[in-house]
């Protein structure tokens, strides 16, 4: 594909289509329409509105625990630097992570639930949706349905209910109804259609709390929005930190959205070096894997135009990660079109890779990552060793790993 | 231009009927037994094909129409095939609208251009795309138009006075209006709230109006085609399908009788509308 003309700023889209160059846009079924039309007019309403700022603020400083940390990883940073004196280069970059996986109920993903629910709550609506895949989103939604009453229904594979039963769990004890999708092959894409029936279905009252900068405009924008919150605070930290800006910024894509939120207050900074890191799974020969950027084509799904994982027919196929949240056939519209304006970088990091690195961060760092953040992590073990000692790589730690604890043990052939 | 739609529902309107319009799944559950259904149709009392193109994520369509869509591509049916399907059924007949319907990606993926050349050298007269709203019209609805290829919208309970227009703008041949809101497959909505929102669609435009989404049997057919120009069938139709199909997917009976067996009686329904609503 031709590359677009490199733009003034890289932080200006979407157009008012709602696109990004060729992606993105408003691919939905009549019916929904007039719904997307009405959240873009209330988001266009609030996003300025200091009311609405200063009411997220609180709930975020109180409630989530932000701002997140922007932290030193130094075992890991030494670890790092071992590597490399071994390899005779004598470098290695200063490691930092940022700290999302402290948040309230574990991951970057609070962070939109809170900005969404603040808004179904403006626009009066008496029910909120959701999909999940690993159950982080799912966990996130309950949670903040919980805190602002409302009852909450969450979409679940079946396949993904079965192996992510704690977060079912948690779901449950949280007042959500999870309900499990056996459409399709169980898992997120197949919720994510569940969730768009039921929205069509329930036009009135109902919410959807979409959990990735994935579907139709103004979603993109609008959780891109919401989870920038962890760009500008690590810019700003790093910044305090260093005095300066790092030269590298890692972070995991999925559907993207801790991704495009550490990224988006970067993008213009020219120096910064920016690297998104896909599933690569078993390997990007095969079809295990989860790469829609490095081994999918552009296509239309779920609301937007964006690369896909797909057959020469149009048809949509399963992914495969270790991760169950990074386990889509898409991605968020935004990264396609950083991908082919070639602002940003997407790179595979295999299962095993991402196995490694979690069990590297646990012992030197004695946090425990989620396997999505350990892609991030993967690939800076694979890059800081032949960096210079005085230049700085921050990892986006997008959530903790605990829920992890279950498929690690029998990746390693434990029972637990 | 006129198409074979336009000329379809003009023949009828000097008839005094409305039309049945009738969805079945392309490649359902294979290719062969899929265009038998097709030949059946019109004989059976069907005005107006819509040939459904299988898509893996259908996120408009209830769990039958999801089914027979997963059949379908099981089968190995591809939008090429769908496409050979039309033109094999035009070798017969020459005269019944066929329209094509399903997503976007498909055809994103064959390409526009090729497509529609594709589509009118298979005698294709009209599209449906589900996920492609006016806001969208770029992509395939204008130059659909352009290559004489009727564009149909669906209109919704949720849109309103103030949107139909932009809806209407460049639709053609007739518009589907979806009688809820919701899946395919699902319990029919008030038919006295159906007649009203007939009449408001009515009120913004010329072209002849269909009803779809929830009409199973020819009572149904009969009470929604005193008010409106054309009755939509789909899921009674794709479940007529599945019902002869066995656990393994075998047919435990000719899917393509069954299918004539139950749109004959929706002809039958659709004919004595008009009657009944003028007792």
């Amino acid at each position: 594909m031709d590359k677009p003309a490199t733009p003034n700023s890289f932080r200006t889209g979407p157009d008012e289509q709602g696109m990004f160059g060729i992606f993105g846009g408003r691919f939905v079924a009549e019916t929904l329409m007039p719904l997307i039309l009405d959240l873009e007019r209330n988001w266009n309403e609030v996003k300025n509105d200091p009311d609405f700022k200063a009411e997220l603020t609180d709930l975020s400083t109180h409630y989530a625990g932000r701002p997140s940390k922007l932290y030193f990883a130094e075992g890991l940073t030494r670890h790092l630097r071992e590597v490399s004196s071994a390899k005779g280069l004598g470098g290695g970059a200063k490691v930092y992570f940022k700290r999302e996986d402290l948040n309230h109920t574990g991951s970057h993903k609070i962070n939109n639930c809170l900005g969404q629910i603040l808004l179904a709550k403006r626009m009066g609506k008496k029910r909120i949706i959701a999909e999940t895949g690993a159950g982080q989103h799912g966990v996130a939604s309950a949670t903040v349905a919980a805190r602002f009453g409302f009852p909450c229904v969450v979409y679940m594979g079946a396949t993904d209910v079965a192996r992510q039963s704690p977060n079912v769990f948690r779901m449950k004890l949280l007042g959500a109804e999870v309900r499990p999708v056996t459409a399709g092959h169980g898992t997120l894409k197949d919720a994510m259609n569940e969730a768009l029936r039921d929205w069509v279905t329930n036009v009135e009252d109902t919410y959807y709390l979409i959990g990735t900068a994935a579907g139709p405009h103004p979603y993109p924008e609008l959780v891109r929005d919401f989870q920038s919150v962890i760009g500008s605070e690590a810019r700003a930290q790093i910044l305090e930190q260093e005095g300066r800006l790092p030269d590298t910024i890692i972070a995991c894509v999925g559907g993207g959205s801790n991704a495009i939120g550490m990224f988006h207050p970067f993008l213009d900074d020219k120096e910064v070096r920016i690297i998104g890191i896909e599933a690569g799974g078993r390997g990007l020969d095969g079809i295990e894997h989860c790469a829609s950027m490095n081994a999918g084509r552009p296509g239309v799904l779920h609301g937007n135009r964006t690369y896909l994982l797909q057959n020469s027919d149009g048809q949509i196929m399963d992914g495969h990660s270790i991760s169950a949240g990074l386990d889509y056939p898409g991605v968020g519209p935004e990264h396609s079109w950083l991908r082919d304006s070639g602002r940003v970088e997407y790179v595979p990091i295999l299962d095993d890779e991402a196995l490694e690195a979690f069990k590297l961060t646990t012992r030197v760092e004695g946090i425990i990552p989620a396997l999505e953040s350990a892609h991030a992590i993967a690939h800076a073990v694979k890059i800081v060793p032949a960096m210079d000692k005085d230049q700085i790589v921050i990892v986006n730690l997008s959530g903790r790993g605990d829920k992890d604890v279950h498929t690690v043990a029998s990746m390693l052939g434990m029972e637990i | 231009m006129a198409t074979r739609i336009d000329r379809r529902m003009a023949k009828l309107k000097t008839e005094g009927r409305p039309a049945l319009v009738t969805y079945f799944m392309g490649g359902d559950p294979d290719y062969d037994t899929s265009l038998s259904i097709m030949k059946a149709l019109p004989a059976a009392g069907a005005d107006i094909i819509e040939l459904g193109m299988p898509f893996s994520d259908p996120m408009a369509d209830g769990p039958a129409i999801q089914a027979a869509g997963l059949r379908a591509l099981k089968g190995g049916q591809t939008l090429v095939k769908t496409l050979k399907m039309a033109s094999e059924f035009r070798v017969g007949d020459n005269e019944t609208p066929i329209v094509l319907m399903g997503y976007y990606n498909p055809i994103y993926i064959y390409g526009v251009d090729r497509f529609l050349k594709d589509a009118i050298a298979s005698g294709i007269d009209g599209l449906i795309v589900v996920d492609l709203p006016p806001e969208m019209d770029e992509e395939l609805c204008i130059p659909a138009l352009k290559a004489g290829i009727n564009f149909i919208r669906l209109a919704t309970p949720t849109t309103d006075d103030k949107r139909l227009p932009k809806v209407l703008q460049n639709t053609s041949g007739f518009v589907y209006y979806v009688s809820m809101t919701g899946i395919t497959g699902s319990a029919l909505a008030d038919t006295g709230k159906v007649a009203a929102a007939v009449k408001r669609i009515k009120g913004h435009t010329d072209l002849p109006v269909c009803v779809g989404f929830g009409v199973k049997t020819a009572e149904q057919a009969r009470v929604i085609g005193a008010n409106a120009d054309g009755v939509v069938v789909g899921t009674a139709i794709v479940n007529a399908v599945a019902n002869v199909l066995g656990p393994k997917g075998e047919k435990t009976a000719d899917p393509a009788e069954a299918v004539a067996t139950l749109v004959s009686g929706l002809a039958q329904g659709v004919r004595s509308a008009r009657l009944a609503a003028a007792e």
